[in-house]
This record gives C-alpha cells, structure tokens and sequence, in this order.
C-alpha cells in the first residue's frame, strides 16, 4: 500500500513536473528559453506515454502473453531466428530505426519556429509513431516475422500487399534522392567536406578486407580500425583545404557531385556486400550512437539558450527552406521521429525473429521509437540555438534569397532575422569554409549547431573540426541509407520482375542485377540531378514528396493494424491506430491538395509548372535558367502525377481495409486471421535474461 | 572493498559481452554453442565462411531505415 502511494505521488511529480517544462516552452514568447526546458518536458512526456499508455495498450488490447513462445524461440536456427537479450533486441532495433530522416526533418521543420515542430514530435510519437512500432512488432511477432506486405496481405487481401510493395519501393526513391542532395549540398565548393566524404569509400573497402581476409569476423577490432581512420580523414580533409593545388581536386558545384553519388550508388549496388555495404554500415553504426551520445551529454552540461522565436512568421506559407503553410506541412517535413512507416518494415520481419519473449515488445517497439523521437528534439535544439539570421542563410536557397551575400542577408534581415555579411564570413571562416551561404537541406546547419555546441563544451580551437566531423557524420550514415536502400530497392524489383521473366528474378545472375541496379539508379539518380539543377533547392520539392510517401507507408502499416484489431473483436479498441491513421490521412491528403492546387508557385506544383512555361514561351528566362526550364516543367507535371498517386494509393488501401472490416462485422467472410498457434515457452527465465 | 571491485569487473565485463553481441563481433562462437547444443553431428562452417554468409544474408532484406 505503501509502495502503491509513493509509487502514485511519484508519476504525480513527473506528471507536474513535465506539464510545468510544454506549458514553458509553449507559452514563453519574446524571451530566450533554455534547452533543458525541452529535454525536461521530452523526458517526462515519454516516460509517462511508456508507463501508462504503452502499459496499457500492451495489456489490455495486444494481450501480451510472457508464457507463450515466440518465433525466435520455436524457430531458433542460429542465425536469423535467434532469442536474444532484450537489451542487444532493443540496439539493434533502435541503430535500424534510426537513420538521418530525425536530424533533418526537425531542421528544415524548424523554419516555422521552435514550437510546432516540438509539439509534433512529442505528440506525433507517444500517440502515433511508437504505437504504430509496438502494434507492428507485435503482431508480426505472433506471425512469425512476417514482412508488412506478408500481413498486409494475409490479412486484408491482394490490393493490400500490392499498395505496401509499390509505397515501400517509391519511398524508397524519393527518400534515396533526397538524402543523395542533402550530401551534395553539404559538399559543393567544400573540398574539405568532398575530400573527407571521399576517403570514407576506400576507408570502407579497408575495412571490409580486413573483416572478411586479415581477420575473419573481428567486427570490433575493424571498426575500431575504421573509426580511427574516419578521424584522421576528417584531419587531414583540413591539412587538404590549404594545398592550393590539391584542393581544386575536390572543389567541385554541385552537379558533376551529384554525378558521383550517382556512380557511387550504382557501384555499391553491384559490388560484394563484405567489400563496401557491410563495413559502411559498422562504421555508421558505431558514429551514429556515438555522436547522439556525444550530442545528448553536451547539450546537458551546455544547456545552450535557444535563439529561434517560438513561431515565426513563415507559418503563413511563404517560408524560404519550403513553401506551405503550417498546417499541413510541418506534419510532412518532420516524419521520422514523430511517425515513420519506414519502421514498420524493420518492426516486421528483423526485430521479431530476435525477441526472446514477448513481453519486451513494449520496451523494444515503443521504447524504441521514443528514443528517436528524442533524437529528432536533440535536432531541433541544435537548429534553434544558432542565430535565426544565420540558420536562414545557411538554409535559404539561392533562388528564393538571392546568390550575393549581399542581397541574401538583406532579404533575411528583412524579414526580421537580422544577420550580416561579416558575420556569416566569419562563421565560414571558423568552420573552415569558402563560404555558408545556400547550404540547404538540413546538414549545414545541423553541422554548425553541432559544432557549436560541442565546440563550446569542448573547446572553440576546434570549431572546423567539429564541423566536418558531423558532416562526415551525416554522410556516413546517408551513404549507407544511399547503398541499402539501392540494394532493397534492386531486389524488390527484381522480385517483379521475375514475374515477366523468371530469369530477371534471380538474384545472382549478373545481366539481371546489373539491369535492375541501373533501373533504380536512374530513378533516384533523376530526381538527384533535378534537384541540383532546381535553382531554388531541390529540397524544396522533393522533401515534402519524401514525408508524404513516408506517412503513407505509416498508413498502411496502421490499415493493416485496424483490420487486425477489428477481426479479433477488438473494435472498441481499434482507435488506439485508427486515430492516427486518421490525422495522417487527413494531413497527407490535405498536403497532396495543397501540392496540386495551389497557386503559390512555391508549392503548388502545376502552378510552378504553368508559370515556368509561360515565362519560357514569352522569352522572359535568362538564358541559364531558360537552358534547364524544359526539364524543370516537366519535372513538375512529373511530381503532381505522383503526388496523385501517392494520394489514390493511400485511399485504395483505407478503402480496402473498410471493407474488410465492415464484412467482418456485418459476419461476412474475410480473410481469416493469420496468428501463429501458441505454443508454451520452454526457455528458462534465467537464461532468456542474461 | 573486494566484492565491490568484483561487482565492477562483472560489470564491465557483461558491458563489454554487450557490445560483442550488439555488433556481432562474438557471432560465430555463438553459432558454435547452438551447432553443438542443437546438432552435434553436423559439420560447421569455417569462421570465415559463416561470417560471409552472415553479412550476405544480412544485406538480404531492409536493414536501415531513413
């Protein structure tokens, strides 16, 4: 009874306590507000939703059973269904979900001020992204790790399993070429940047001799080796900077850079994964936790004041990184680390063949979805605290600010973000650069607040270096996203393509991988190329087109969750998904009528299309601009198809997963239910532990 | 004094099995325990067989997310 009160005044506390940090952050205007304020109300909020929500959905509606075996444990081969301590489960989960979606959302989002994206990511998390991780895991989990497409099949039917493999694959290219420009933009003109990111490629290669020739399997050892090579590169990209002959080599614009990522991705597709994919992807590991560590401990010791108004101006849809008013776009901009349906594919089929009892599903789906929801506020932070002048003209493309220093901090300035030429050189100059202007797309700016923070817990003296060791950073992990992703992309192809000619769908057989690695790459490698050459930053128009797909995929994930729900009688219970399922339909249905129809030129895309065109037709382009318009139109009209596809594929499989909910309940046949049979758990308590 | 230092050093140790497990670095011993739990009679793979075939398959389906 005792232990009962304290326990009750305790959750009391954290309940007040996070409560008094959102009501600080939300309602604080005009002065500076410290980042722990966030970390507080982050923390708080999360422990809660985990306590009570998660607990509760957990043993109220999944019905969470300890006793019964799971696949890891029933299937056991020693490799891929293997029970596993939950907390190596949760690493593992956790270093999957996370990728660079959570850093740059939030820093694109932040445009709008600090507040709505915060907001989005503390809500959009406990509500929608952990439940939709949890629900996934689990009932992959008790059908025996299937994929969502598997499920999605299963349990509503052909159309199901169609609209998850066609989203999984488009995401998949819009996601890819995205990541792909943020990298360029982050390289143009920067041959430290360029030369650092370089030398992560044979970096990789040695390593992977190492693992697979020297020394068989000493994961440690060659990442070891590996991240200190990564260290010294990023020293001696500096040592590069200031040889004037050398540096040219790696002082490039941005198009002939995209030509390389684009030679890159083909390359890492076809070659052995031990050679470039599998030590890449060690290295990104081992930065990736390691920074985030880094970057959490700084930001506690530092607590940093944030300078960003708690809402600016650009709300109204004008905003200079994206075009679109607040609603519905900062839903769109920020989808990893609030909701991201690209969890769901890592939540089915990975995850699940290592649980080792089903109670850890909480902890590993929901836990971990909350951990990268906290990453993404660890992002915002080191977006908001730079001067709101500077993070716009870090931010801001040429083609929206202008391409002089001059002229772009004016317009900044004007709009009441003062910031100066001076100021900006200077910055250049600390970090090691020619120059910050137009760095859009996220890592820039992410990279100056990182060094900036890092540089005033650890020392100003190292600010370059700081510096391009997060860009290194978010190269590393975006170049394996890069590889992965052509790699996925390339096998689900294949996998359709076997089905028009079975030989296309082997594997191995070389003329078929080279042709579906090409097909892939072209279509990444297209919207990369559009991109650079858009002179108002691709990202303008491929970011939101990547958080639309992304929420789509969370939608199906969340259909195939509801019709599950509903079939085992628990329709009463069905909201705990179906409310999110809504808002996302609401929001991406809204943004892909917005991208249609609107007139402002910098959203809508048949508007841009249709004014490009007329301004063309009456010869009123400069002459660079009117060189590359023809591709730019098209592009456009090319972007509203998808948009609109995007659209109908989100309603078919909504409409798909009403109907097989309504015919279950008006006693209909439905597909029936696909749960594996329970099975006792025969695994010791003690040993499924340790 | 002493059982506090043995406290740490189980500790550390179980820390550092973590990491091993986490990054796969101990994988082939784990795979050699289960073939002898579960098939003793079976042949096993070299170490330098079973980690190329681990990463192969490993790289097989959606690893890494955005």
């Amino acid at each position: 009874m005792k232990n009962k009160t304290l326990s009750a005044l305790i959750w009391a506390g954290v309940a007040l306590l996070g409560a008094t940090a959102l009501g600080g952050i939300a309602l604080n205007r005009g002065e500076s507000i410290n980042a722990l304020w966030f970390i507080t109300a982050a923390l708080c909020v999360y422990a809660i939703a985990y306590r009570f929500y998660a607990a509760w959905i957990a043993s109220r509606i999944l019905l969470v059973d300890p006793t019964r075996a799971t696949p890891a444990e029933r299937l056991d081969n020693g490799r891929d269904y293997v029970p596993t301590n939950r907390w190596i489960v949760f690493g593992h989960h956790f270093a999957a979900i996370a990728g660079p979606g959570p850093l740059i959302g939030p820093t694109l989002a932040a445009q709008f001020g600090y507040l709505p994206g915060t907001l989005w990511i503390l809500v959009g998390a406990v509500l929608g992204g952990c439940v939709q991780d949890m629900v996934t895991l689990f009932f992959s989990t008790r059908r025996n790790g299937r994929s969502l497409g598997q499920m999605a099949r299963d349990e509503l039917g052909a159309i199901g399993g169609i609209a998850a493999l066609v989203a999984t694959l488009l995401i998949m290219i819009i996601l890819i070429a995205v990541l792909g420009l943020v990298v360029v933009n982050a390289m143009k003109h920067s041959p430290w940047a360029t030369s650092t990111v370089a030398a992560t490629i044979p970096i990789a290669m040695l390593v992977g001799l190492y693992m697979r020739s020297i020394r068989p399997g000493r994961v440690l050892e060659g990442s070891l080796l590996g991240v200190i090579l990564l260290l010294l590169a990023v020293a001696g990209g500096g040592w590069l900077d200031h040889q004037p002959g050398l540096r040219e080599w790696f002082n490039h614009p941005g198009l002939p850079l995209a030509w390389c990522v684009i030679a890159y991705g083909f390359a890492a597709a076809i070659l052995p994964v031990w050679l470039l994919l599998a030590p890449r992807d060690y290295l990104s590991t081992f930065m990736k936790l390691g920074t985030v560590i880094l970057l959490a401990l700084a930001i506690v010791w530092l607590q940093p004041d944030i300078k960003m108004p708690a809402l600016t101006r650009f709300v109204d849809g004008s905003g200079p990184i994206f075009g679109g008013t607040l609603f519905p776009f900062v839903f769109i901009t920020i989808a990893c680390g609030a909701i991201s349906g690209f969890h769901s594919l890592i939540a089915s089929g990975t995850t699940p063949k290592l649980l080792s009892n089903e109670r850890d599903i909480r902890m590993i789906g929901y836990g971990g979805m909350a951990l990268e929801s906290f990453v993404a506020i660890m992002a915002m932070i080191a977006a908001t605290v730079l001067d709101p002048g500077v993070f716009f003209a870090i931010n801001s493309p040429a083609g929206v600010v202008g391409k002089e220093a001059a002229a772009a901090v004016a317009k900044i300035s004007s709009w009441g973000f003062p910031v100066t030429v001076e100021q900006m050189s200077l910055l250049a100059q600390q970090m090691g650069e020619a120059t910050l202007f137009a760095r859009t797309g996220g890592a820039p700016s992410l990279a100056v607040g990182m060094a900036s923070i890092f540089g005033s817990a650890f020392g100003q003296g190292m600010l370059a270096m700081w510096y391009h060791f997060a860009i290194m950073f978010e190269a590393v992990f975006i170049l394996t996203t890069l590889d992965a992703g052509t790699r996925v992309g390339r096998f689900m192809l294949q996998d359709v393509l076997g089905n028009i000619w079975p030989r296309l769908g082997e594997t191995s057989w070389y003329p078929s991988v080279l042709l579906s690695s090409g097909m892939v790459v072209a279509a990444w490698g297209y919207f990369l190329y559009i991109g650079v050459i858009d002179p108002n930053g691709g990202v303008n128009i491929l970011w939101p087109l990547f958080g639309i797909a992304n929420q789509i995929l969370a939608a199906i994930a969340l259909c195939v969750a509801t019709g599950i729900l509903v079939k085992s009688g628990k329709l009463k219970y069905a909201w705990i998904t179906a409310l999110p399922l809504t808002w996302l339909v609401v929001i991406t249905s809204s943004a892909v009528w917005e991208k249609l129809t609107s007139p402002d030129i910098r959203i809508g895309f048949l508007a841009a299309a249709n004014d490009l065109a007329s301004k063309l037709a009456a010869g009123a382009l400069p002459p660079e601009k009117a060189a590359v318009a023809p591709q730019l139109i098209f592009n456009q009209r090319l972007d509203a198809v998808l948009a609109m596809f995007f659209a109908c594929l989100l309603w078919l499989i909504v409409a798909d997963m009403l109907r097989v909910c309504t015919r279950h309940l008006s006693g209909k046949p439905v597909p029936p239910l696909s749960e594996a049979p329970h099975h006792p758990t025969r695994l010791e308590e003690a040993w499924a532990r340790d | 004094m002493g059982a506090r230092l043995d406290y740490l050093k189980r500790a550390l140790l179980r820390l550092w099995r973590g990491i091993r497990q986490l990054s796969g670095d101990d994988a082939y011993e784990r795979y050699l325990a289960h073939c002898a739990a579960r098939h003793a009679d079976a042949t096993r793979l070299s170490r330098r067989e079973f980690f190329l075939r681990q990463e192969q398959q490993k790289w097989g389906g959606i690893k890494r997310c955005c």
